[in-house]
């Protein structure tokens, strides 16, 4: 009884496109599942179980869609989990995988999440008509300026801070190959030209509609022993945390959430993480809009409340900053929304790795993945470092 | 592994309609009730974990209004599967496995009557080959009846039987839909539906929600004298296409079986999810209870058929039966996806086995 070590050893993902049209939904998992697994040196035996991660069904209109992917995972004669907890779904599927191996269940685990969005309409999909709820807004952006406008009036920021984190964040994202949007010409003036979509949210600080799909193998400590012998690192997960906020609770504050604050509370207790801004080394938040990033930074810790666009501004999060955030190019480069969670806790892996290409950040040890969901109320989070817990 | 028992379990009445109150409403009295019963709130939770599917309820993000039924502050470790509620309660034991935790909230429940659900469940097959020619479930279903038959596994004789038997079970359940005593001959003289299915042969159409309360050891044991202990718990998926798998057997039934234990003792009851009569007799096949004599006496899916729920409620079922001392061990089975093809098993006991 009790918790297991437990650690990535295989990470794969799609190139993220508008459209994946040369692919079936099956062929979009299969890319990904199968870089994991080339990357973990497996093959689809070598897989005790599966657990699917997506947002709603009806963005590729098909329902509980893991039951035909079933045969394309290789998942003939073992569990199949899927989960869907809103935006938060690709970091919570991870974690769900990790789960069986802690809890000593199984070895190896192949988690996936992914969204196929060319299939429909995101932005419609997501102005709800609940009965009862008009639908007062288009799309996510609509339903979220409004926390925005809070957090500006609140921390006093000025206008620019949004600005200049859509930049930072395509300017990583030219870094990396797997990202869906490359804007080789974007600069300062050219986002603050852009149309204004939800004010204060700028059409060039919105992230894009994606196809495409994360997967991550997980193994135990015997699994990822064997891997570090062999000369590949394993991620080793020191801290995961989920927390959920309901819509209706009187007692919210969707911009600077307690749900956030104690998921972030509860990672950083099991990692050992006493000053996260000086003990984690680089951060995957969560961020569609640019203004969420020093939202999240306040909410996760890495800044006083209000503080957050101060370290924005003084380049703190860049990719040579202190704390490097959104090494990828983050959510802003690529949203298949379902999978987008999973790239986060992919993408501090990798870096602990050292996978992680020309968005390495030099020396990490300890990243911490970060994914958000619904009304600024489903969190998760994991910690992973290069040393073993 | 950990010692985890279901402790206490409520559902709603099984309706056909239950136009008068949307998903929240419908379920809250599940919520209310299942802690009450154990005299605890949210806050005694550790880790609460949900099943239903967006595609019944009309609406994506379907269970995030549904976490307002539970209304927790401060916010709470909360999942959830777009699964039967019998998986949700998977994965809560999967987390009171890890040790820091002690309880679990585990719910579902689904509203079917808003659409037209054999045409809705179409959704759920192969979307660039399969569902676009629109083959309802209950199609699917006869055509793996036609099978079973045409193998010789089964005869229409003894569809019948479990139909009779299944109606005149409900009449002893007080949330049951579709109860009646009447014979098995009354039964075949029906027309066919489907063929080989006749109207009987298939499941009601169910509104409804179904909670369980999950705690581990002395929690338990402090919370309850008869703690339903979950002794082994285990799923398993075959792939979709029909062609690809004999759908006269049930592989995955029987492996999840075997790992989840049963023939380590004696099993008192059984409760199978099998929406459809000649199913009930492929799952007793994959489960070694070919004979077994008390099998659904709830009366099983043919009596109440919650989508996303009724899986959870054969746990119910079974632990109810622990709980109260009729029975010492049990079997509960759920089911997902056309002609059984993922499937749960969950081995119960009492303290006196």
């Amino acid at each position: 009884m009790g918790k297991e070590r437990v650690a990535v050893v295989g990470i794969g993902q799609t190139e993220h496109r508008a459209t994946r049209g040369d692919v079936s939904m099956a062929g979009l998992l299969r890319e990904a599942a199968g870089r994991a697994l080339a990357d973990a040196h497996m093959g689809w035996s070598d897989i005790d179980a599966v657990v699917m991660g997506k947002a709603p069904d009806f963005f590729e209109g098909v329902m509980m869609p893991e039951l035909f992917l079933a045969d394309a995972l290789g998942c003939a004669g073992k569990p199949l989990l899927r989960v869907h907890t809103a935006g938060s779904v690709g970091g919570s599927t991870a974690l769900v995988a990790a789960q069986l191996i802690q809890a000593g269940i199984h070895e190896r685990v192949l988690t996936v999440a992914w969204e196929k969005q060319s299939e429909s309409e995101a932005m419609w999909a997501l102005s709800l008509p609940i009965p009862f709820t008009p639908p007062l807004h288009a799309g996510a952006g609509g339903y979220f300026a409004p926390h925005i406008r809070s957090y500006i009036r609140r921390s006093g920021s000025p206008d620019h801070i949004g600005i200049l984190v859509a930049l930072k964040d395509r300017q990583n994202g030219l870094k990396n190959p797997y990202a869906h949007l490359h804007e080789h010409d974007i600069t300062f003036d050219s986002i603050k030209e852009s149309m204004m979509l939800w004010d204060p949210i700028r059409y060039a600080e919105t992230c894009p509609s994606s196809d495409g799909a994360c997967a991550l193998v997980l193994g135990s400590e015997r699994v990822a022993d064997a891997a570090a012998t062999d000369g590949r690192p394993p991620a080793w997960i020191k801290g995961t945390a989920m927390r959920s906020e309901p819509t209706l609770s009187a007692e919210r504050d969707t911009v600077l959430p307690l749900g956030g604050a104690l998921c972030a509370a509860d990672v950083y207790r099991q990692a050992g993480i006493e000053d996260p801004r000086r003990d984690v080394d680089c951060v995957e938040m969560y961020v569609p809009f640019s203004w969420f990033e020093p939202m999240w930074l306040e909410n996760l810790g890495f800044a006083a409340p209000g503080e957050g666009w101060k370290m924005v501004e003084e380049g703190a999060t860049a990719l040579d900053g202190d704390l490097p955030v959104n090494m990828s190019g983050g959510v802003l480069c690529t949203n298949p929304i379902g999978a987008s969670g999973m790239l986060r806790f992919g993408e501090a892996a990798m870096q602990v790795r050292g996978q992680a290409g020309d968005h390495q950040v030099d020396g990490a040890r300890t990243a911490v993945g970060h994914a958000y969901g619904g009304g600024s109320q489903f969190f998760a989070m994991w910690v992973v470092g290069a040393d073993k817990p | 592994m950990r010692d985890v028992a279901v402790i206490s379990t409520a559902q709603t009445p099984a309706r056909r309609r239950v136009e008068d109150l949307n998903e929240v409403e419908m379920l809250m009295p599940a919520i209310g009730g299942v802690l009450g019963r154990v005299d605890m709130t949210i806050d005694d939770i550790g880790f609460t974990c949900s099943g239903s599917t967006d595609y019944l309820a009309g609406v994506g993000f379907s269970f995030v209004s549904t976490l307002d039924g539970v209304g927790p502050w401060p916010p709470i470790q909360e999942s959830h599967v777009e699964m039967d509620g019998a998986w949700a309660l998977y994965e809560a034991w999967v987390k009171l496995q890890l040790g820091e935790l002690d309880t679990a909230l585990v719910y579902s429940y689904s509203k079917s009557s808003p659409g037209d659900l054999p045409m809705v469940l179409t959704r759920q097959l192969d979307p660039y080959t399969v569902a676009p020619l629109w083959p309802d479930s209950v199609s699917l279903a006869a055509l793996q009846a036609r099978a079973a038959l045409d193998a010789g596994l089964v005869s229409t004789e003894a569809m019948a039987a479990v139909v009779a038997r299944s109606r005149k079970s409900a009449l002893d359940n007080p949330n049951a839909q579709l109860a009646w005593d009447r014979s098995t001959d009354d039964a075949l003289a029906e027309p066919h539906s489907v063929a080989p299915l006749r109207r009987s042969d298939c499941p009601p159409i169910t509104d409804g929600a179904a909670a369980i309360v999950l705690a581990a050891g002395d929690v338990a044991r402090d919370k309850v004298d008869r703690p339903a202990w979950i002794r082994g718990i285990d799923h398993r998926i075959e792939p979709m296409a029909l062609g690809l798998r004999d759908l006269t057997v049930s592989a995955s039934t029987r492996l999840a079986g075997e790992r989840a234990g049963i023939s380590d003792g004696p099993v008192d009851v059984a409760e199978l999810h099998a929406p459809f009569s000649h199913q009930e007799l492929i799952l007793r096949q994959a489960l070694g209870l070919a004979d077994h004599d008390n099998v659904n006496p709830s009366g099983g899916a043919l009596a109440a058929n919650a989508m996303l729920t009724a899986g959870l409620v054969r746990i119910i079922e079974v632990a109810e039966r622990i709980g109260a001392g009729e029975a010492g061990r049990g079997v509960a089975h759920a089911t997902s996806g056309p002609c059984l093809q993922q499937n749960l098993v969950c081995v119960l006991e009492g303290d006196d086995r």
